[in-house]
């Protein structure tokens, strides 16, 4: 793997008992985990700098210029049954946010309801963890963190491989010389890709 | 008393509290995330738990208290109740809780008050057994002696 196996995951803990974040806190922690408690849906949202009256269209970016996502979370873990936005709710607003919706989400919750279950996992949750979460339960989340990040770094360094695809080894030799040559003349042009 | 004798006492203590179905299995996986590092974490835990409850049972006398009963707001309450105490291993709080939550589902106002007399009665023996065992571990720590870890066939 071309990446640091070091790197710390971001999870951003959704529940609105004090007891169950202090627990996955200590929990996400021990996992070596960064982590962010909030203790509601809309708060989640909030942290993740996508605001609640914003009309969700796919074409447009969801995160508001003025409140920059400047956390990256990798996973987003959250109870079910809360007042006011459920778990469900939450779920459902990250999927259908073009900004947020890789973010793998997980459910928790104490009661083990089949059609809850389905729900979930239909609406693009990746897991449902039974309360109380163990310890064990959480080495179910480090493979889509890095299936997530593994992803996005694979689709940056698909745009720079896209041209020599169909190259010939000659021909990519000739668009690396070409294109060195052209990244001396833009330094002072501050070009981007 | 010796520090020896002191950790024996803890170590029965706390065994009698598994045998007896005060404590499950989670009260063990909260003392694994316990370290050097977080000392306190299960005392800390178990601090809120107590506030919580309290406050959750205030609020269900009073809303069984009612000319008209709220059944879906005490059942959230014990879903909470239900929740929080099976996050901490309180067994005997949880099991009292389950049973409530079946009286508030067929709306059973005398089942309700009944259930709520015995989760109340769950919840200050769980307290008082809570205490204990963070008292034998005080005088533990005080006495400059470690906090043995309990091995149960779990």
């Amino acid at each position: 793997m071309g990446m640091a196996a070091e790197s710390q995951f971001h999870v951003l803990a959704v529940d609105d008992s004090i007891i169950e974040r202090k627990l996955i806190e200590r929990l996400l922690k021990t996992s070596s985990y960064q982590v962010t408690t909030v203790d509601s849906g809309t708060k989640a949202l909030e942290f993740l700098g996508l605001h609640q009256d914003e009309t969700i269209n796919p074409n447009t970016p969801s995160v508001s210029p003025n409140n920059h996502q400047e956390v990256e979370v990798n996973l987003v873990i959250t109870d079910y049954c809360m007042p006011g936005m459920t778990g469900y709710d939450l779920l459902k607003k990250v999927k259908e946010s073009s900004s947020l919706r890789n973010i793998p989400v997980v459910i928790m919750s104490s009661e083990n309801v089949p059609s809850k279950i389905t729900r979930c996992l239909e609406e693009g949750a990746e897991e449902f963890l039974l309360k109380p979460v163990r310890l064990s339960d959480l080495n179910k989340l480090r493979p889509h963190m890095l299936r997530t990040k593994l992803r996005d770094h694979n689709q940056k360094q698909e745009k720079q491989e896209e041209k020599t695809a169909f190259q010939s080894p000659k021909q990519q030799k000739i668009e690396q010389n070409l294109q060195q040559q052209q990244q001396q003349c833009n330094t002072n042009k501050r070009g981007h890709r | 008393m010796e520090v020896v004798q002191i950790q024996r006492n803890l170590v029965d203590y706390t065994k009698s509290l598994f045998m007896e179905g005060f404590l499950d299995g989670q009260f063990l996986q909260l003392q694994q995330l316990q370290d050097e590092s977080n000392p306190d974490f299960v005392a800390e835990v178990v601090s809120l738990f107590f506030d919580d409850s309290q406050k959750l049972l205030n609020e269900l006398t009073i809303a069984l208290d009612q000319p008209i009963v709220d059944f879906k707001k005490v059942d959230a309450h014990v879903h909470q109740l239900k929740g929080s105490s099976s996050s901490i291993g309180a067994q005997k709080v949880k099991n009292a809780c389950i049973a409530f939550r079946n009286f508030c589902e067929v709306q059973n106002i005398e089942g309700c008050l009944t259930c709520l007399q015995q989760v109340k009665l769950e919840y200050y023996l769980a307290k008082n057994k809570f205490e204990t065992l963070f008292r034998l571990e005080q005088q533990i720590v005080a006495s400059g002696g470690s906090i043995p870890m309990i091995e149960m066939g779990f």
